[in-house]
């Protein structure tokens, strides 16, 4: 009887997990799908869901119109510039919080993070300006500096929270040993934080790779990462849901491709510390 | 060489004084445990003489030579963690000859002391394993090894033993011994389980509040406690104390009977009357605990079967010879 509803129980929470995972999914899958009808059958009532004349002159389309390669590298140099300088920065800052913390770590630790609750539309304007006379408008190394100082309360409250789950024992232990700092920092405490400093690029990688927000605003074409790539498809000419789903669906796909390579790097560094 | 004297070490923590001026003579050679309740200061004087924590006062003497200013890594001794504190990341083999590496010995030489600490510990098959592919017995044994390779002046164990199972902790407690008897290095132990104590430590130094209540060899601290908190800190079960009328009869305010010397008379005897509430029988032995009125519970125990159940009425009578007596102040008084 107990095992019957156990069986039970697991092949309707399958069901119910394959439900909200598909609904989930959903939204892509329609946009990718959509990406390969014609412009027409996009607009389609009822919508066709497999049955349909398969182009991929959207594609063709999208690379002529606006080159996609010059978005992607521009996406590539902007989310990993400005991984790299937020981590460099992040790595020591969130060693000293962990290892040496005082009496106000916490706070502000707590500090950096509420400076993310502030809407950035909220600072645009003095942003701009700076952007302005610095004369950063549209350029890759500006939008690297404002990622990498977006990013980066995100990427020591993460580091932290890995530095702090390494043992103190451990680093007396090779104290003891005879270790020096440095030689501490090489053998024993890189080796053990790298799981953490991969699932942080990586979330850092991403959300970066996704930022809309400063990207729209502070590009036009030069320093324009694949964000405006797609953007440029929702104009006032009218939506042209057909392309705009190609322009999406190419510019997700290193990210997507990326994340599903690293998936497990993700879900751990994601659910870290929460669970013991 | 590995004899370390402490001159009226202090630590404090802010406000908090946690060791209060501590002296104490250990001799080379020597397995010294310090024990004491939780909060008592053993783990902090251990580091302080590890050199992980800085001294607020006093002078640590390693061979006559002042150490409190040298880092943990030049004093020339090595700690075993509670736990165990291994290089995840490194295999066994690592993880021993870390501290060699570190030292800037040759690969060969590493290797080779590597094996042999390894030999002597049973670890030679796993010398390429990781420490998480490794039972908690044997990890254990690889932080000892890590402490034995470096061929230290003394040995700094915290609390080793406590995170491992009850029957393993007998067998490595007997290890442990045993290796430290073999190389005649100075060890100083940290245990709050004063079996441990007793069987492992030619001296034994018990802690309470930051202070050295007394240092002295395991069966000196049993025969003659300095005072009550040794009399009742050592011996398993707890000393019996009693107080008031029969203490004063004897000129002290307190007095103390260990339960293996209460002689117990079936009801009727010359003894303190009481009616047993428990009564535990594990075939070596019968612990009683008897509610003897108005001197309190009492323990009392009989080495083999004594067939005597709760409710039945007792007799207790202590050995005149081994009463110890206490003053106001708790001290012992002798004679």
């Amino acid at each position: 009887m107990a095992r019957m509803a156990t069986t039970q129980r697991v092949v309707i929470s399958t069901i119910g997990a394959w439900f909200f995972g598909f609904l989930i999914f959903f939204p892509i899958l329609w946009m990718v799908l959509a990406s390969f009808k014609t412009e027409l059958e996009a607009f389609a009532i009822p919508p066709s869901f497999l049955f349909f004349h398969w182009t991929t002159e959207n594609y063709a389309t999208v690379q002529e119109r606006s080159d996609y390669f010059h978005h992607a590298m521009n996406s590539i140099i902007i989310a990993g510039g400005s991984t790299l300088i937020a981590l460099l920065i992040a790595i020591p800052a969130a060693w000293s919080m962990a290892f040496s913390p005082t009496k106000r770590t916490k706070d502000i630790l707590l500090w950096m993070l509420s400076t993310k609750m502030m809407p950035p539309v909220g600072v645009l304007v003095p942003i701009y300006l700076i952007f302005k006379t610095f004369g950063l408008l549209d350029s890759r190394i500006g939008l690297v500096f404002i990622l990498c100082l977006g990013n980066l309360p995100i990427v020591i409250w993460m580091l932290f929270t890995y530095f702090k789950e390494i043992p103190r024992d451990i680093l007396e232990a090779a104290r003891m040993d005879g270790a020096t700092i440095g030689r501490e920092l090489i053998y024993v405490l890189t080796p053990m934080a790298i799981p953490g400093l991969a699932s942080t690029m990586l979330l850092n990688l991403i959300l970066a790779w996704n930022e809309a927000f400063w990207t729209l605003n502070l590009t036009t074409s030069n320093a324009a990462p694949l964000t405006t790539f797609i953007a440029s498809y929702s104009s006032p000419e009218g939506l042209f849901w057909a392309k705009l789903s190609a322009a999406s669906t190419l510019a997700i796909a290193p990210i997507l491709v990326l994340g599903w390579f690293s998936q497990k790097q993700l879900v751990r560094g994601l659910t870290f510390g929460a669970v013991k | 060489m590995g004899q370390i004297t402490l001159q009226d070490v202090q630590k404090s923590f802010g406000p908090v004084h946690i060791i209060k001026g501590a002296d104490l003579d250990i001799a080379d050679g020597s397995f010294v445990v310090f024990v004491g309740p939780s909060g008592c200061g053993k783990t902090t004087l251990l580091r302080l003489i590890a050199g992980l924590e800085d001294v607020s006062g006093g002078k640590i003497l390693i061979d006559g030579k002042n150490v409190v200013d040298t880092p943990p890594a030049k004093r020339g001794l090595s700690m075993v963690f509670q736990s165990y504190a291994l290089y995840p990341h490194m295999s066994v083999r690592g993880n021993i000859g870390f501290g060699l590496k570190m030292a800037g010995l040759a690969r060969d030489e590493i290797n080779r002391k590597v094996e042999a600490a390894a030999a002597t510990l049973n670890l030679s098959p796993y010398l390429d394993r990781k420490p998480r592919e490794l039972s908690g017995g044997q990890r254990q044994r690889v932080a000892i090894g890590r402490a034995i390779v470096r061929e230290p002046k003394a040995f700094l164990f915290d609390e080793p033993l406590s995170n491992l199972d009850a029957a393993l902790r007998v067998q490595m407690r007997i290890e442990v011994t045993r290796l430290q008897k073999q190389l005649g290095t100075t060890a100083i132990y940290v245990t709050h389980d004063q079996v441990e104590a007793m069987t492992m430590a030619d001296k034994i130094v018990v802690l309470n509040g930051g202070k050295i209540e007394q240092y002295g060899s395991p069966l000196e601290l049993y025969e003659r406690p300095a005072n009550l908190f040794v009399a009742g800190f050592i011996g398993s079960p707890k000393m019996n104390f009693v107080t008031g009328e029969l203490a004063l009869q004897r000129g002290a305010a307190t007095i103390g009977v260990r339960p293996e010397h209460l002689k117990i008379e079936r009801d009727g005897g010359s003894g303190w009357p009481g009616t047993i509430a428990v009564a535990e029988h594990l075939g070596s032995d019968t612990f009683l605990y008897v509610d003897a009125g108005s001197l309190g519970m009492l323990t009392a125990r009989y080495i083999g079967e004594l067939s005597l159940h709760a409710g039945d009425r007792v007799s207790l009578v202590p050995d005149p010879a081994r009463i110890h007596r206490f003053d106001e102040s708790g001290n012992a008084l002798r004679g």
